[in-house]
């Protein structure tokens, strides 16, 4: 097929090399990782560094956190109560961030598969020159899961406000009526089948596609193409339902007493936007190493519209609901943002406003010009502010109701992400080198190929 | 130069020429009014003229003519407004977002899509007209400066915000419908016999010489208005939300509103685009155009929305039981088991199962089934108002003043009022107008047709068989 543009077409055979530079790197930046975690976890056990803020804990932070719980518990939650039960202990913020992480990389890895199940759907074709990238990401889905499992096993209460028993038990002056009605759905049983069901499905999903695709370069033909509508459909179907349970499960029953129907697609939009940026920002790393050649401007152009049109779009609901609660002005539903934003002596505030700027302000006004979205330095800064942006989403969705008081950023939250970035990275890059980087016989490849638009 | 793959289903079926394309639509609009279009337009006109007396007696005689009462104080009023608005979400979505995602089987079905949309904005904003009681009054919704003392409308409304959002979204909708028309009233003045079209559709087509400047500048504009009408078409219903959500009634508070409505919004929308091309596309012998795979493609969109609806609904149901608020369980089960359940799950089973019944491809290109589901989806998606507002309110917060709710003829009579106008006004464009995009149509021929005459711009079908005939 011609061509017009002068240069003629790159080859298409590409195999990924992951080389031991490549790997001592992850390893070192693993380990660094490590070490910060380890520092952190030491100085927080000597209450090191977290005076001030424990000093405002105990003048205003604590009794605001006290109000706070009250008030969403209503009239039956007494001081005891809010009290008791949630003595803090220093762990509690090593386990919360490995579940932030957890949480936030099980997003990115299954918007993966997200972006392939619905580019089959809707017959795209310009993206299948890069689609390899996507397929990579959901490998990492069995370690998010088997760590979430975990924790949920080793710290749950530390965590989930739901898991003390005494708040079922009428007779114990812990009773919590409104926490026991929600008991049919928040029990630790069914919980787990919940959890596990859905790290499942999405990886079985997955499996099937990746099978499908790879089968795909070997053989030809256009049967691998359909079964993977079908089973990408099928994916869809799936993730309608559970990304919704799962947003709900893993990030709002820490809050018990609150709930929001918009929560579900919020977080979808926050993982998807996430996914988007880190697809975007492993594509310009692999052209700025010298793979997909064939991925041309048109390409990144189109990478940078989802970019930008998602990062409107996770305002969308973000906002929506932040105006909804705030118009209503209901206690049991503004205490969610009363606590965010003025609770635990406002250590909070500033993350929220953060997150709105990285998220919001800054990839809408870098993205909007034409050119911005063709230029790779540009888009890689943007990219950059969504993922890291996208963290302090879901940091500020997840702390509050977990560390309270005594949240923030220190060696433990650098050190976990390292961790799990180098982690997620050797994945990604273990399963490029699995194929080759250009699914050679997808029907579509062709219009990928020629992608140009203006 | 772009590759089109193998696997994709062709757009334009029959081996058109250019000159084929505009044969095939320019002919309706040139010809004499057919029988059948005078005697459907005859008839919408009669039932506009039903529904103007309704409407004129309700502002003569004020909006008592209404069932309202004191516990139910919004009902069909507002159920007609948010459903029309929410059928008027169609054309610019296939117009705009559909422009963004390249989807080249926009073209043949956005004109009409477009035209409707409009038609159905107006036919909800004659609600908020009536709903005034006194229509000479409407320009109090603006805020103007005015010799009242301190008399502003109140910003805090969403009542407000919406006149901003649908004037804003009528405004555009009518812009990108018209600009998107220009090439091709160029085309009818070119081809015009007498002097008086000549003279309308070449005021109307502006001057349109078909340069290459000229494409450069309509392509051009077409993205802008795309790029802009997209946010639109998502903030318009997201206010009409508002109007409910922003409130602290059960049932109505809830956040997932605004993507919800929204959706269900696209889902009513193009059930009315697939309604009225299915008839048009036999009408008007369009079927190489709007083809099996175009009503296909259109019925996926139905099952998506369809479906996001259906999550949408199960979250409410869920969330009001999980959230252990009284009210709000009370609120969902009420409508589910109340009083008003034959309106609950009129809902259910026509927006949430019937559009499922799509996942067979049979079904899916099955043009007599996809018109009944069409007409389905529309009858579901005014339950579904009716469900969310009347139930809402007819069992508030006091049980003695707990009410039901029933129609009065004016009720009927001004919903009736707005198909008269909608359908006057349609039949009235798809004589007058082309109602596929020619332009566009042609552009996309080389790419997606399925099979190209050995010469694409030769003469049109008929001047060749007459040539064949000599």
């Amino acid at each position: 097929m011609a061509s017009h543009h002068d240069h003629p077409l790159p080859t298409l055979e590409e195999r990924y090399e992951f080389t031991s530079e490549s790997k001592r790197n992850l390893l070192i930046g693993g380990a660094v990782g490590l070490a910060l975690v380890a520092l952190g976890a030491y100085l927080l056990s000597q209450g090191g560094g977290h005076e001030a803020q424990e000093a405002v804990a105990h003048a205003a932070g604590a009794h605001e956190a006290h109000g706070a719980a009250a008030h969403a518990a209503g009239e039956h939650a007494s001081e005891a109560h809010a009290g008791h039960g949630h003595a803090y202990h220093w762990s509690k913020r090593l386990w919360a961030n490995l579940w932030l992480n957890s949480v936030y990389f099980t997003g990115i890895s299954v918007i993966g598969m997200f972006f392939i199940s619905y580019n089959y759907l809707a017959q795209a074709g310009w993206s299948v020159i890069f689609k390899r990238i996507p397929e990579a990401m959901p490998a990492f889905l069995p370690v998010t899961g088997t760590i979430m499992v975990a924790t949920y096993f080793l710290a749950g209460h530390d965590m989930f406000h739901w898991t003390n028993e005494a708040l079922f038990d009428k007779a114990s002056p812990e009773y919590d009526p409104i926490i026991a009605g929600k008991r049919p759905f928040l029990n630790p049983t069914f919980y787990v089948i919940r959890m596990v069901l859905y790290f499942t499905l999405w990886y079985m999903l997955w499996k099937m596609v990746r099978g499908f695709s790879l089968e795909e370069d070997r053989v030809g033909g256009v049967d691998n193409y359909e079964k993977s509508i079908k089973f990408g459909t099928a994916f869809l179907v799936v993730f309608a339902v559970t990304s919704s349970t799962a947003a709900w499960d893993f990030v709002m029953t820490i809050d018990t007493h609150w709930f929001s129907t918009m929560f579900g697609w919020y977080t979808l939009a926050s993982w998807h936007v996430a996914g988007l940026a880190t697809m975007t920002l492993t594509i310009i790393s692999l052209k700025q190493h010298g793979y997909l050649k064939s991925v041309n401007e048109s390409h990144m152009h189109d990478l940078g519209k989802f970019c930008f049109a998602f990062s409107i779009f996770w305002t969308y609901v973000w906002f929506s609901q932040f105006l909804l609660i705030y118009y209503a002005n209901l206690p049991e539903e503004t205490i969610y943002y009363k606590e965010r934003f003025s609770g635990y002596g406002g250590i909070y505030k500033g993350p929220f406003f953060i997150n709105i700027f990285l998220n919001f302000v800054f990839p809408f006004l870098l993205l909007m010009a034409r050119d911005s979205k063709r230029t790779m330095g540009v888009l890689k800064v943007a990219c950059w502010a969504i993922i890291i942006g996208h963290y302090f989403d879901f940091w500020n969705n997840i702390m509050p109701g977990t560390v309270g008081a005594n949240g923030g950023f220190g060696p433990v939250e650098f050190g976990m992400v390292l961790i799990f970035a180098c982690a997620f990275i050797w994945s990604v890059k273990h399963q490029l080198t699995k194929a080759n980087l250009v699914p050679v016989n997808h029907p579509m490849l062709e219009e990928s190929l020629h992608h140009d638009i203006v | 130069m772009h590759v089109t793959s193998s696997v994709r289903t062709p757009l334009v079926l029959g081996g058109k020429t250019y000159a084929d394309v505009t044969e095939d639509v320019i002919r309706h609009v040139e010809g004499k009014p057919t029988k059948e279009w005078k005697i459907a337009l005859g008839l919408s006109m009669v039932v506009l003229a039903f529904g103007t007396a309704s409407v004129f007696w309700t502002w003569w005689e004020g909006l008592g003519v209404w069932g309202l009462n004191k516990t139910v104080g919004w009902a069909w009023d507002i159920t007609n407004f948010v459903w029309w608005v929410g059928i008027g979400h169609a054309g610019t979505l296939i117009s705009a977002v559909l422009l963004l995602f390249r989807q080249k089987w926009r073209t043949s079905i956005n004109r009409a899509a477009e035209a409707m949309t409009i038609f159905a904005v107006l036919c909800a904003a004659s609600f908020i007209v009536m709903h005034m009681g006194r229509p000479w009054m409407a320009y109090w919704a603006l805020p103007l400066p005015n010799t009242f003392g301190s008399l502003w409308v109140n910003f805090n409304s969403p009542l407000v915000w919406d006149v901003f959002a649908i004037s804003t979204y009528f405004s555009v909708s009518c812009l990108f419908w018209y600009v998107g028309l220009v090439p091709d009233l160029a085309s009818i003045r070119d081809r015009a016999k007498n002097k008086v079209s000549k003279y309308i559709y070449g005021t109307l087509a502006m001057g349109w010489n078909g340069g290459a400047k000229s494409w450069s500048r309509y392509e051009y504009i077409s993205l802008i208005l795309a790029g802009l009408s997209t946010p639109l078409v998502l903030s318009v219903h997201t206010i009409v939300s508002m109007d409910f959500a922003t409130s602290v009634i059960p049932g109505w508070h809830t956040t997932i509103f605004p993507p919800y409505f929204v959706a269900g919004a696209i889902f009513s929308g193009f059930a009315m685009v697939q309604t009225l091309m299915l008839v048009t596309r036999v009408v008007y012998k369009l079927e190489d155009y709007i083809t099996i795979e175009h009503i296909d493609s259109m019925n996926k969109i139905i099952t998506l929305t369809g479906s996001i609806v259906g999550v949408a609904y199960l979250t409410e149901f869920f969330i009001a039981w999980y959230s252990g608020v009284e009210y709000e369980r009370y609120a969902f089960v009420n409508r589910a088991f109340g009083p008003y359940w034959w309106a609950y799950w009129a809902m259910m089973t026509c927006n949430v199962i019937s559009p499922q019944l799509f996942w067979f491809k049979s079904l899916r290109r099955s043009v007599s089934f996809t018109f009944l589901i069409s007409i389905v989806v529309n009858i579901g998606m005014w339950f579904e108002r009716f469900v969310i507002i009347v139930t809402s309110l007819h069992r508030d917060y006091l049980p003695s003043s707990w009410a039901m709710f029933s129609p009065t003829i004016f009720d009927i009579g001004d919903y009736v009022f707005s198909f008269g106008f909608f359908f006057t006004c349609f039949f009235l464009f798809s004589k007058f107008l082309p109602v596929v995009n020619m332009a566009e149509v042609k552009a996309i021929i080389k790419t997606a047709s399925e099979k190209l005459p050995k010469n694409v711009s030769g003469v049109s079908k008929d001047e060749r068989l007459a040539e064949a005939s000599k």
